[in-house]
């Protein structure tokens, strides 16, 4: 459609098919790892679980409802985690976290991270950008002692 | 000889409406939320702090007299507004959050006990579900929720079943902000006050559109908020059975709210300072009056009718797509200029972004009302509500901010109800 260059900037299709796949969508049981995170704001809420086998993420699930940005952003947090040790995982989060929050160049960003680039555009819109880390917040808090 | 609703000329009193928004004019479709201000209500507080600007109350020189006639004929204005014959029974608060909360703290914890009950409803507002819910914890008071229907409305009989063990209080939303449905508030009113309840009324989404009578309602509180109704932000009104207003105690401590203070005992001062400590926010609360003359002046059935009819036609154009849900009443006349909306397989959230970027305003979300969201199996909506200053245009925007958004999302016809 005409002029929805500016939806695009946002929307990258990419995030549109992340966010309705259905890959990494479910419960990992018994789980390692279990968080939550909740927007208080628009009541979006991700529930995450995974799987920890000598020190590596080898599954992480995730369920929940929110926003296209929301959805995308955990599906893609959980396809780029899993493999990682706890270190890698961390180091990932805080790369993320650099890009989303502090405007690093997504150039910056490790190449497990490299479809995550796609969310560059949610920067442009500050109200969104808690949609983004929801999922990455509630991970950080996952790997809490671990 | 009636005249026409001359919406072309109330739209030239709100400078807000000639903004662009991302290059887009701006359809401001989010009244329900906060209201603009026209251009006598934003005079009306430059003249304030440029001419008259003192604290009230205090001091006997000229700009603290001016000041304090500002701030009490606004009061005034509030009290013939909703038809209260007493000034003193309008206390002035910060929003209508702060007016329940006063009910609760300096009413409800005076005269409830552990095992009395209250009783609200699931279409509550937050603002007024968890002041009683904390009560409930705190003071072992009993709080009973009345179910909704799936169409967004009260059964009576579930309300008169709810109140039959005789409870304390009902507290009870006239107007729902997050579907706008419309509830029968002088026969709730009387359910209550038959049941022996005292009733509270949150008219916040009512008083802006709606005649407020509080004689004729019969309610023993009635809450509501400027903001929503052209009003400045920082005031909000809770309006009181004198009787029982006398028989509380302050909620805050502090000045303004005294009549003599020794180091071991004070004295209250009268209604309504007791329940007004501190440095009221006088400035706001002067440029509250211009608003309501302005809502009396295009008159409030003129106002409804307007709006009405615009949000009728706004639910046509919604109700064309197929993949459209809207929520609330069918019966019009239960309904509002409040359509509350979900796209199927969208989330309300991407909806408001999309909408915006068409100049687009609208609320996206659970609109503090968890538990209905959760009733009609929703994370949220998305809300357009319209009002006096809303025009055909605002309906078009509507229309092309929703088609832009299905196509973009390559929503089809076919994708199901939301």
């Amino acid at each position: 459609m005409e002029g929805d260059s500016e939806l695009q900037d946002l929307y990258r299709e990419v995030l549109i098919d992340y966010s309705r796949s259905p890959v990494r969508k479910g419960t990992v049981e018994p789980a390692d790892l279990r968080a939550h995170g909740i927007n208080p704001v628009c009541g979006d809420e991700i529930e995450l679980t995974a799987a920890v086998v000598n020190g590596k993420l080898v599954q992480v699930r995730f369920t929940g409802h929110g926003c296209v940005i929301s959805q995308a952003s955990a599906a893609m947090m959980a396809e780029a985690l899993e493999g990682a040790d706890i270190p890698k995982a961390r180091g990932l989060l805080a790369s993320f976290k650099k890009m989303m929050l502090e405007n690093a160049p997504v150039a910056e960003l490790p190449a497990e991270l490299e479809t995550v680039s796609a969310l560059e555009g949610v920067r442009r819109f500050p109200l969104r950008v808690k949609c983004a880390t929801l999922g990455w917040n509630a991970m950080a808090q996952g790997l809490e002692g671990k | 000889m009636k005249t026409a609703y001359d919406v072309k000329r109330i739209r030239e009193d709100f400078p807000i409406l000639k903004r662009l928004i991302r290059g887009k004019p701006l359809a401001f479709l989010d009244s329900a939320a906060s209201s603009q201000k026209p251009r006598v209500v934003i005079q009306a507080l430059v003249d304030f702090y440029e001419k008259h600007n003192a604290n009230v109350h205090r001091g006997v020189h000229t700009l603290s007299e001016e000041a304090t006639n500002l701030a009490e004929a606004s009061r005034a204005k509030t009290a013939a507004f909703i038809g209260a014959e007493k000034p003193e029974t309008v206390i002035f608060t910060r929003n209508a959050t702060e007016s329940i909360n006063l009910v609760a703290h300096a009413w409800a914890r005076k005269f409830l006990k552990a095992g009395d009950e209250v009783v609200t409803t699931e279409m509550e507002h937050h603002s007024n579900l968890v002041p009683w819910q904390m009560l409930a914890q705190e003071r072992g008071v009993k709080l009973t929720v009345v179910r909704v229907e799936m169409d967004g409305t009260l059964d009576l009989e579930k309300v008169k079943a709810a109140l039959a063990k005789g409870p304390k209080l009902f507290a009870f939303t006239a107007l729902s902000n997050a579907l706008g449905t419309v509830n029968p508030v002088v026969e709730l009113v009387k359910l209550g006050k038959d049941a022996g309840a005292t009733v509270l009324v949150d008219a916040c989404q009512w008083a802006p559109h709606k005649k407020l009578d509080v004689k004729a309602w019969g309610a023993d509180f009635v809450a509501f908020s400027a903001h929503k109704m052209l009003g400045p932000t920082g005031v909000g009104v809770l309006w009181g059975r004198e009787a029982l207003l006398e028989a509380m105690d302050p909620f805050l401590g502090g000045g303004d709210m005294i009549q003599r203070v020794t180091l071991e005992k004070t004295t209250y001062n009268v209604l309504p300072y007791k329940f007004e400590a501190g440095t009221p926010n006088f400035a706001d609360q002067a440029a509250f009056g211009p608003a309501l003359d302005y809502l009396t002046a295009v008159g409030l059935d003129a106002i409804a009718a307007h709006e009405n009819a615009l949000a009728d036609k706004a639910r046509a154009v919604l109700e064309a797509e197929p993949s459209v849900r809207i929520l609330g009443p069918k019966d019009p006349a239960k309904r509002s200029g409040v359509i509350s909306f979900n796209v199927a397989g969208l989330h309300p959230h991407d909806v408001g972004t999309a909408f915006d970027l068409e100049g687009v305003a609208v609320r996206v979300g659970h609109h503090c009302c968890q538990p209905l969201m959760t009733k009609l199996q929703c994370g949220g909506t998305a809300r357009a509500s319209f009002y006096l200053y809303n025009d055909e245009s605002d309906v078009e925007a509507l229309g092309r901010a929703l088609q832009r958004t299905l196509t973009f999302f390559k929503i089809k016809p076919g994708a199901g109800v939301a």
